[in-house]
C-alpha cells in the first residue's frame, strides 16, 4: 500500500500538484485511518490531505481516478482483492481471449503459458504488475521511450517462453497453440496500454520542468503558436511567484523612533504614565506603475506577455496604466482590466498593433495626453526596440518624463550589441533613463519587473 | 479489511451524530471530521459565504458536548487580543500595594547593589500566570475537557497573524516569553474559516486538513432545509430548493447560499405559503438576493424558474 501510495505522490506532482512531505505524511496517516476498501473514501481523505486549493483539487482528483482505473475492478472484485492488498493500484487485467473453457496446461509449458491458458486473470494482473515495478516502469519520462519500457515489461513477464512454448506446442497441439497466439497478442495490447498510463501519469513530471526551463529562456519575440499559450501559463506563474514576495506587510517598525502622539493618546487611561510605547512607523506606498509598450510588429508579442505580467500584480502594485502606441499612441488599461488577455490584446493590435513604430510621435501623444498620469511616486516603464525608422526621436519629450518620474526603466527586447545600429535610437533614448535592460526572455523579464517593485519596499 | 469497514461505519457515526446537532454534512465533511480527530489536524474550510463554515465548528462542539471558544478575525488583530496579555493595571496596583512591604525587605539592605540581589531572589512576582489576561488561543489550550476552536474568516487577519498561529496548529502549544511554554491539556479540534478573501500563506495551509465546501446538491439542501425550518410543506421545499438552484445558475454578484435558502423557507412558511407562486417569490425575493442589481437580473426569469421547479415539485 505503502508504494503505491509513493507512485500516487509521483503521479500527483506530475500532474502539477505541489505536495511538501509533511503533506504526505499526512496522507499515509489518513489513508491508514480510512483504509483502502472504499474508493470513494479514499479519494476524500486523499483529496483532503494534499489539496490545498480548487485547482489542485481538481488536478489531483484527476490524476486519482486515472492512476486508479481498473478495466476489470467492477466485474470481479473477488479475485482483484488480493492485487489490491499487494499492490492496490496501477495494475491492469489482460483481457484474454474468450471460449476454451478447460486449460489443461502441460506440465512442461512455462508459468505464463499456464496461466493465459487458464485464465486467470488475478494471476495475470499481479504477474503484469510484478513485471511493471521490475522494468522500473515509473521512471517512464518522453514517449519515445514506450516502446523501450513495453519490450522490457514483457521481457519481465517472460516473453521468451511464452514463444518457446507456442513453437513447441504447434507442433503437438494446435489449438492450445492458437489460443495462446491470441492471448499473447491481448497480452502486447495490455502492456502498452499500461506504459501509455504510466506514461501519462509520471511523463508529466519532468517533462513540465524541462519545458518550463527552455521556455524561461525563450526569446518572447520569436516563439511557435503554440508555445504562446504555455508562456502564458509561465507568466502566470511568474505572477503570482512576484505577488507572493513583494505582497508581505508593507509596514516594518523603526523601533528607536517614540511616536510621541500615539504613545500619550494610548496612556490615556493610566493618566499619561507611558506604560505602553507606540512607536513609529514607516509607510510604503505600493508601487504606481505607467508602462508605455511598443506593439508594432517586431515587439507586439513581448509588449503582451510584459502588460499580462504587469496586470497580474493587482496585489502588489496598487496603480498601473498601460500605454500602447505604434505609429500614435493610445491608453489601454481599461481594455486590459475588462477583457481576457487574449481578447485585449486583440483588440488593441486592431486599434494601434503592426504599424511600424513612430517613437517621437507617440511620445508627443503621451506627452499631450497623459503627462498628469506620471507622479514623483511613478515608476516609468518603456518598452521597446527604440527602432523609430529613422524619425525625429524627441528624446527632450523622455528627458521631461525621466524628470516627473520616481524612476524612467527602459526594457529592450533587443540584444546590447544590436542597440544604436541601424535606426536603433537607444543610447540617445539611454541617457535619460535610470534603468535600461534588456527584456527578451521570461526569466529576464521576471527580474527586470522584481527589482522595479523592490525599490518600493 | 475490518479494519477499514468500521472506519467507512465510523464516518457515518460521525454524519450521524452531525445531523443530529442539527448539522447535514455530505460524507466529504463527515470523512474530513473524521480524519481531523484521528490524525490531531486542523481543519481549514473554505467556501462561499452562507454555505455553513461557522455552523459546522458549532455542530462539532454540539454533538461532541464540548465548549466552542470563537476567535473571530479581522484587520490588525494582534497577539494581545489572540493569544494573551499581561494586566497591566493589576500588575500596576500590586506594585502600589506592595510598596511598603517592598520597603520592608530591602530595609537591612544598606547598598542599592545589595537591594538589587535581594529583589533578584524574589523571581519574577509581576509576570506569573496570575497576571496572565488568556485570550481566545490561549483559552483554548487551557480547557481541561478540550474544546472546539473556531478561527473564524481566517482571510480578513494580517499576513503576521497568520505566523503566530502556526505554532498553536502544529504543535497545539504557545510560547509566553515570560511564562515558558503552555502546552494543550487536551487538544483542541481547531476549525479555520475563509472566504477566499486573500491566498493563504503555504504554511499554514501545509498544517491544514483542507476541505472546500461548495453550494450542496439539490438533496442534500432539501435535507438541510428539512432539518432546519421543520414546518414546512414537502412540495414547497422541492420546489423552493429548485428554484434556488436555478438562480445560482445565473451570473450573479452574490449567488444565494444555504443560509439564505434557510431564510427564505423561514419566510415563506410564516407568511403560510403552500407552494411557491409568481407573486410571493417576487414579493419575497429581496431575501434570497442581497443586491439590487441581482434582484432587478432575477425578477425577469421569475416565471420561467417557478414554473420550472412547480414541475420538478410534482415529478421530482
Amino acid at each position: 500500500m505503502r508504494d503505491t501510495l509513493h507512485r500516487f505522490f509521483r503521479a500527483a506532482r506530475g500532474a502539477g500538484v505541489r505536495i511538501s512531505p509533511a503533506e504526505s505524511i499526512d496522507a499515509m496517516r489518513a489513508v491508514a485511518e480510512v483504509g483502502p476498501s472504499d474508493r470513494g473514501i479514499l479519494r476524500d481523505a486523499l483529496l483532503l490531505t494534499l489539496a490545498k486549493s480548487g485547482d489542485d483539487k481538481a488536478a489531483l482528483g484527476a490524476c486519482f481516478d486515472t492512476f486508479f482505473t481498473h478495466p476489470d475492478f467492477e466485474q470481479s472484485p473477488a479475485a482483484n482483492d488480493d492485487v489490491e492488498d499487494a499492490d492496490g493500484g496501477a495494475s491492469e487485467s489482460i483481457e484474454t481471449a474468450e471460449g476454451a473453457a478447460s486449460g489443461q496446461a502441460a506440465a512442461e509449458l512455462g508459468a505464463l503459458a499456464q496461466m493465459l491458458l487458464a485464465q486467470d486473470r488475478a494471476a495475470i494482473a499481479a504477474a503484469l504488475s510484478n513485471a511493471s515495478n521490475a522494468a522500473g516502469l515509473t521512471d517512464i519520462r518522453v514517449f519515445t521511450q514506450r516502446g523501450l519500457f513495453a519490450s522490457r515489461v514483457l521481457e519481465q513477464l517472460g516473453i521468451a517462453q511464452l514463444r518457446d512454448d507456442i513453437d513447441a506446442l504447434n507442433a503437438r497441439n494446435s489449438a492450445d497453440a492458437e489460443r495462446l497466439t491470441a492471448a499473447l497478442g491481448s497480452l502486447r495490447e495490455t502492456v502498452s496500454e499500461m506504459v501509455a498510463q504510466a506514461l501519462l501519469l509520471y511523463g508529466s513530471e519532468e517533462k513540465e520542468a524541462l519545458r518550463n526551463e527552455i521556455l524561461r529562456n525563450a526569446p518572447m519575440a520569436r516563439l511557435e503558436q503554440r508555445q504562446i499559450e504555455q508562456m502564458r501559463a509561465l507568466i502566470r506563474n511568474i505572477a503570482r511567484r512576484l505577488r507572493e514576495r513583494f505582497s508581505k506587510p508593507r509596514k516594518r517598525q523603526r523601533r528607536g523612533h517614540l511616536d510621541v502622539r500615539r504613545t500619550i493618546r494610548r496612556n490615556a487611561a493610566w493618566g499619561g504614565v507611558p506604560f505602553m510605547t507606540a512607536w513609529k512607523r514607516r509607510h510604503r506606498d505600493k508601487p504606481k506603475i505607467v508602462a508605455i509598450c511598443d506593439v508594432s510588429g517586431s515587439v507586439a508579442q513581448v509588449s503582451d506577455f510584459f502588460l499580462l505580467l504587469i496586470h497580474s500584480l493587482h496585489e502588489v502594485v496598487s496603480d498601473v496604466r498601460s500605454f500602447a502606441f505604434s505609429g500614435n499612441l493610445i491608453e489601454v488599461s481599461e481594455v486590459l482590466e475588462k477583457n481576457k488577455p487574449e481578447e485585449a490584446m486583440k483588440k488593441i493590435m486592431s486599434s494601434v498593433g503592426y504599424g511600424s513604430s513612430d517613437y517621437g510621435r507617440s511620445l508627443v501623444d503621451f506627452e499631450k495626453g497623459f503627462m498628469s498620469a506620471i507622479t514623483p511616486q511613478t515608476t516609468v516603464i518603456v518598452l521597446g526596440d527604440a527602432r523609430s525608422n529613422n524619425l525625429d526621436p524627441r528624446a527632450d519629450i523622455l528627458r521631461r518624463i525621466g524628470e516627473r518620474s520616481k524612476r524612467l526603466v527602459w526594457l529592450n527586447p533587443e540584444g546590447r550589441m544590436a542597440w544604436g545600429f541601424g535606426d536603433s535610437e537607444m543610447p540617445r533614448y539611454a541617457t535619460f533613463c535610470n534603468v535600461v535592460r534588456q527584456c527578451a526572455t521570461a526569466q529576464q523579464l521576471e527580474r527586470a519587473v522584481a527589482d522595479i517593485v523592490a525599490t518600493y519596499q | 479489511m475490518a479494519e477499514s469497514t468500521s472506519s467507512s461505519a465510523s464516518i457515518e457515526a460521525v454524519e450521524r451524530s452531525l445531523a443530529a446537532a442539527g448539522y447535514i454534512a455530505s460524507r466529504q465533511i463527515a470523512t474530513a471530521v473524521y480524519l481531523a480527530e484521528k490524525i490531531e489536524k486542523p481543519i481549514l474550510v473554505e467556501g462561499p459565504a452562507g454555505v455553513g463554515k461557522t455552523e459546522l465548528a458549532k455542530a462539532i462542539a454540539a454533538s461532541r458536548g464540548l465548549e466552542m471558544i470563537r476567535m473571530q478575525c479581522y484587520e490588525g488583530l494582534d497577539e494581545a487580543k489572540a493569544l494573551y496579555e499581561w494586566k497591566y493595571a493589576k500588575q500596576l496596583l500590586y506594585t502600589q500595594i506592595l510598596k511598603d512591604k517592598l520597603g520592608e525587605v530591602l530595609g537591612d539592605a544598606d547598598t542599592l547593589a545589595k537591594a538589587l540581589d535581594q529583589l533578584h531572589t524574589f523571581g519574577d512576582v509581576f509576570f506569573s500566570k496570575e497576571f496572565v489576561e488568556p485570550r481566545p488561543l490561549l483559552r483554548a489550550l487551557e480547557q481541561p475537557m478540550g474544546c472546539v476552536l473556531l478561527i473564524d474568516e481566517i482571510d480578513k487577519s494580517d499576513a503576521e497573524f497568520e505566523s503566530l498561529l502556526l505554532e498553536i496548529l502544529s504543535d497545539f502549544q504557545v510560547t509566553i516569553p515570560e511564562l515558558g511554554t503552555v502546552v494543550a491539556i487536551v487538544p483542541p479540534t481547531v476549525i479555520l474559516t475563509s472566504n477566499g478573501e486573500r491566498d493563504l500563506g503555504d504554511a499554514l495551509k501545509r498544517r491544514c486538513l483542507h476541505l472546500h465546501i461548495g453550494f450542496p446538491e439539490p438533496k442534500l439542501e432539501e435535507r438541510i432545509v428539512e432539518t432546519r425550518v421543520p414546518g414546512i410543506p414537502a412540495t414547497l421545499r422541492k420546489q423552493l430548493v429548485g428554484f434556488v438552484n436555478q438562480v445560482r445558475t445565473l451570473d450573479l454578484k452574490k449567488l444565494p447560499s444555504v443560509s439564505e435558502t434557510i431564510d427564505w423557507a423561514k419566510v415563506l412558511v410564516l407568511l403560510g405559503a403552500s407552494e411557491l407562486g409568481h407573486e410571493m417569490v417576487k414579493d419575497t425575493l429581496n431575501v434570497l438576493l442581497k443586491y439590487e442589481g441581482d434582484i432587478e437580473a432575477t425578477l425577469p426569469q421569475v416565471s420561467g424558474f417557478v414554473a420550472k421547479s412547480g414541475r420538478q415539485g410534482v415529478f421530482g
